[in-house]
């Protein structure tokens, strides 16, 4: 029964959810939302639990003095900070919580956002080699992709031509044809779940 | 034996063809009567000539709160006196009093959709199962004339949305083939499935990260536990637990959601277990994070530069910190394998990680992991499902070619 | 090692002076490159001008502080255009992480403008869960927004009498980094039938191409240089996207020059081995 209640849950409320999308009656809505308030709710309770593995984690590794240990006290101290800051003076506007935010977080997610130009050099200069036809093909057709950006002079137009094809021609044939498999790789692994063909979320004994 | 085998699935298969015929016929609208034509006049300028036919019924498809009303436009909009600039539509609970306006629309329209709210504490709230009447008023810069109030009409909701018919059809065929298959799987049918470069790499991996004498670090995405993607990750995840369990090589998976956190926990609990080495698990392998993105990014980079990581396991569903991971990854020089369905960071996968499975190839890796037979019968499920589409394509582009839109309009989704 | 092997495996390093310097430089040297204007970005162009006085626009304004750099031109430059041609704008956020940025833009504008609040534009704030408010605005507005950004009562507002949902709207124009442009496409304009439009960031500007061309969304901005293409066609003062077009261009000239000088090594080095 330990076993069996948990794929009855399962099966249930995928064969409900995968039923109410083709029911449209108030009633089958009205459970949707139930559903997904306590997936909201179920949510919040899993981020105490997540919480808890951070800073058990954290505080073991400062504890052994374990390598690096320092980032594992800044990570603690700027969760307690922001806890503290939040809990005592608000998170509107113009408060220590929210200028935090402004001023040290945001600034410090643009510079790791913007670490991608640099990576993207690199990559690009060590993956786009011609050693196969088909490598050839991708390294042709990001450097016409490129272009774009380039003024060409009298070259500008052909270009823009070629790649503006490039987009809405194969591009989107093949995003159509990924989408297509995911669609139905989808519909596979949910059915893997529901059916507790999959069980592993279940773990063991 | 395998006559009753077959005979049965083909029972199966006309039932499942025939259900949603059944069940549109059971989708009844009530369609009603239409009115006169009667002009009123409010003052001494000439008014427009009023709209006729006004009919009303109850919104298909819908969740009983709404009401379609349907008319003929008035013969002074776009002809005649030319001076129809719009059409109020009014609605009542009596065919003689109380109208109230419920919409306005502009000249050259023939059709509204009267909705609310379904909740009775909304000041828009739309009640069903209600009879009610409506007339449209053909308004001038300087006056109106009303059309005759159409017959009754309530809106009910209905138990099958019947612009989703070719969904329901398609998710049915398909969930057939997954249950003949599967049979096939389940009788000792070797099913083949072509050979994927990144999943036969996991194990290379991992052989890799032994030899070293270094973790290998697992990645399951920014992805919640309901993302498909997710899920298709921590099912590859167990098995690479297994894996690593049997060569007693580190496991590192930091989390970015506290729910996947607890799942992912199971997961690789579970592979120790299935590997015979319950003892070797320890649970601060698996551990939080944060579901910031970008600080997520950070933690793993630098884990992956301390660590140094011989093998980067990135499958589910990752968004603008793919390439970080992945660049800082060969940095680290680990070996790379990723996965993902999010079609926009495939790219970046290929182009940084050394072995790439591109959207569905994730959701199938851990049925080549595990060999068994019932997830393999699902991959060739998902095959005839794309040959099906392929087939649809291409009679389907005939079709259109050649104005054969029955066959076009067998495809069509109305939301 | 020889001179190409050399070419083949720079140092990562190399490659990364050499794109501060590319980034760098060029805000500091006055040029302008010219910008082709694309049909996708023309057609919200059109759509925009083609709009009268009195009219009325949803603006969704779904992006974080990190693309910034490439939707907040366009927000800009279109929110500007409206204002000017007295179009009446409806902001609304289904971003966690854009409310402030969304107050600023629209504070700075209307005194720009001298537009009143309530009377010209209203700025309905954030909610959560985008695919609930993007299907509840199809019904009312206020279902989800009784109240703006501010706190007062939408009902109390001049520029909200009469206006219930998307059939009181001309279009809507979204500025998305997300998910969420899938769902103003399938719901907004799939199942209200309001003409979409979005701005997107440039790595997702392919992935809605398909959407252009099945007449789901009448018109598509992609990145930077869909913000750039928009500037140059609304002839305003201010001109973000396009002072930046001229370090992505100078950027992107690097990246072809370093994928050249790889090839180059690898070509020459394989005929060596020859």
């Amino acid at each position: 029964m330990r076993w069996q209640f948990p794929l009855l849950i399962v099966f249930l409320g995928g064969l409900f959810m995968a039923v109410q999308y083709f029911v449209p009656l108030e009633a089958s809505e009205r459970v949707y939302e139930y559903a997904l308030d306590w997936i909201i709710i179920v949510g919040v309770f899993a981020m105490c639990l997540g919480l808890w593995s951070l800073f058990r984690v954290s505080l073991a590794k400062i504890q052994t003095k374990a390598p690096a240990w320092g980032y594992n006290f800044i990570t603690l101290a700027g969760l307690f900070a922001m806890i503290i800051l939040g809990l005592t003076s608000g998170i509107e506007e113009g408060k220590p919580f929210m200028d935090s935010f402004w001023y040290i977080y945001t600034p410090i997610q643009s510079a790791m956002f913007a670490l991608l130009a640099f990576y993207v050099a690199s990559a690009a200069y060590r993956a786009f080699r011609a050693r196969t036809l088909i490598a050839t093909i991708l390294l042709v057709t990001a450097t016409i992709i490129m272009l774009r950006l380039i003024p060409l002079g009298p070259l500008s137009g052909v270009n823009q031509t070629v790649a503006s094809w490039i987009l809405t021609v194969p591009n989107m044939a093949a995003k159509r044809a990924i989408a297509m498999g995911i669609g139905l790789g989808g519909i596979a692994t949910a059915l893997k779940v529901v059916l507790g063909i999959e069980r592993t979320y279940m773990g063991k004994d | 034996m395998k006559n009753k085998f077959v005979f049965r699935n083909k029972v199966l298969l006309i039932f499942f063809l025939t259900l949603p015929f059944l069940l549109l016929g059971l989708n009844i609208s009530s369609a009603q009567e239409t009115g006169d034509v009667k002009a009123l006049v409010d003052s001494s300028a000439p008014a427009p000539a009023s709209p006729t036919d006004v009919a009303a019924k109850d919104a298909p498809n819908d969740n009983g709160h709404a009401i379609v009303v349907m008319w003929k436009p008035s013969a002074d909009d776009g002809a005649g006196k030319k001076n129809v600039l719009s059409y109020e539509i009014l609605r009542s609970d009596n065919p003689d009093t109380g109208f109230v306006v419920r919409g306005m629309v502009p000249a050259g329209t023939s059709q509204y959709l009267d909705r609310g709210a379904r909740d009775k504490e909304d000041k828009n709230y739309f009640p069903g199962h209600t009879n009610f009447y409506y007339k449209i008023r053909a308004k001038s810069d300087v006056s109106f004339s009303e059309s005759e109030v159409s017959a009754p009409a309530y809106a009910f909701g209905q138990w099958f949305h019947v612009g989703k018919t070719s969904i329901f059809l398609a998710t049915v065929i398909f969930t057939v083939f997954v249950v003949l298959f599967i049979n096939q799987a389940k009788k000792g049918k070797k099913l083949y499935v072509r050979p994927i470069a990144g999943i036969d790499a996991v194990d290379e991996g991992i052989g890799r990260a032994t030899e070293m004498g270094r973790p290998i670090l697992y990645i399951l995405g920014l992805g919640s536990a309901g993302d498909l993607g997710t899920i298709a990750s921590l099912t590859i995840l167990n098995r690479v637990a297994k894996k690593t369990a049997e060569h007693q090589t580190p496991l590192l998976v930091p989390v970015a959601d506290p729910i996947v956190l607890t799942v992912a926990q199971e997961a690789v609990k579970a592979g120790y277990y299935d590997a015979g080495r319950p003892d070797a698990y320890k649970e601060d392998s698996v551990f939080y994070i944060t579901s910031m993105q970008f600080a997520y990014v950070s933690a793993v980079n630098g884990l992956m530069l301390r660590e140094r990581t011989a093998t980067n396991i990135y499958m589910g569903v990752f968004y603008a910190e793919s390439l970080l991971l992945a660049e800082t990854g060969n940095v680290a020089g680990s070996i790379q394998i990723s996965g993902t369905d999010q079609v926009a960071q495939i790219p970046f996968f290929v182009a940084a990680t050394d072995y790439t499975l591109i959207g569905e190839e994730l959701y199938a890796a851990s049925a080549y992991l595990g060999k068994e037979p019932l997830l393999l019968g699902m991959i060739k499920a998902q095959d005839w499902g794309k040959i099906l589409i392929m087939i649809s394509l291409v009679l389907g582009t005939l079709a259109a070619t050649l104005h054969f839109d029955f066959f076009v309009n067998l495809f069509r989704i109305k939301l | 090692m020889g001179f190409y092997e050399r070419l083949m495996t720079l140092d990562r390093r190399v490659v990364y002076l050499a794109m501060a310097l590319a980034v760098a430089i060029p805000l500091f040297i006055p040029f302008g490159v010219p910008i082709y204007v694309t049909r996708e970005v023309k057609s919200v162009y059109d759509f925009v001008e083609s709009l009268e006085e009195g009219d009325r626009l949803l603006l969704a304004i779904d992006y974080d502080p990190n693309a910034m750099a490439e939707l907040h031109p366009m927000a800009l430059t279109i929110s500007r255009q409206c204002f000017a041609k007295g179009v009446k704008l409806f902001f609304v956020t289904l971003s966690q992480n854009a409310p402030g940025m969304c107050e600023q833009l629209v504070s700075k504008l209307s005194k720009e403008f001298n537009k009143k609040n309530g009377v010209d534009y209203v700025y309905f704030g954030y909610k959560p869960y985008p695919g609930l408010v993007i299907l509840s605005m199809g019904q009312n507005f206020r279902i989800s927004f009784p109240m703006d950004y501010y706190g007062t009562y939408v009902d109390s507002m001049p520029i909200m009498q009469g206006i219930r949902n998307y059939d009181d709207m001309k279009a809507v124009i979204a500025f998305e980094a997300g998910w969420v442009a899938d769902s103003w496409i399938r719901d907004a304009n799939g199942r209200y039938k309001i003409p979409v439009a979005l701005g997107v960031t440039g790595v997702m500007a392919a992935d809605y191409f398909p959407y252009v061309q099945s007449k789901q969304i009448f018109g598509l901005m992609g990145g930077l240089k869909g913000a750039s293409e928009y500037e140059t066609l609304a002839k305003q003062e201010e001109r973000i996207a396009s002072r930046g077009m001229k370090v992505q261009t100078i950027t992107h000239i690097v990246v072809i020059l370093f994928i050249i000088v790889g090839n180059i090594g690898f070509f020459m080095s394989k005929k060596k081995k020859i």
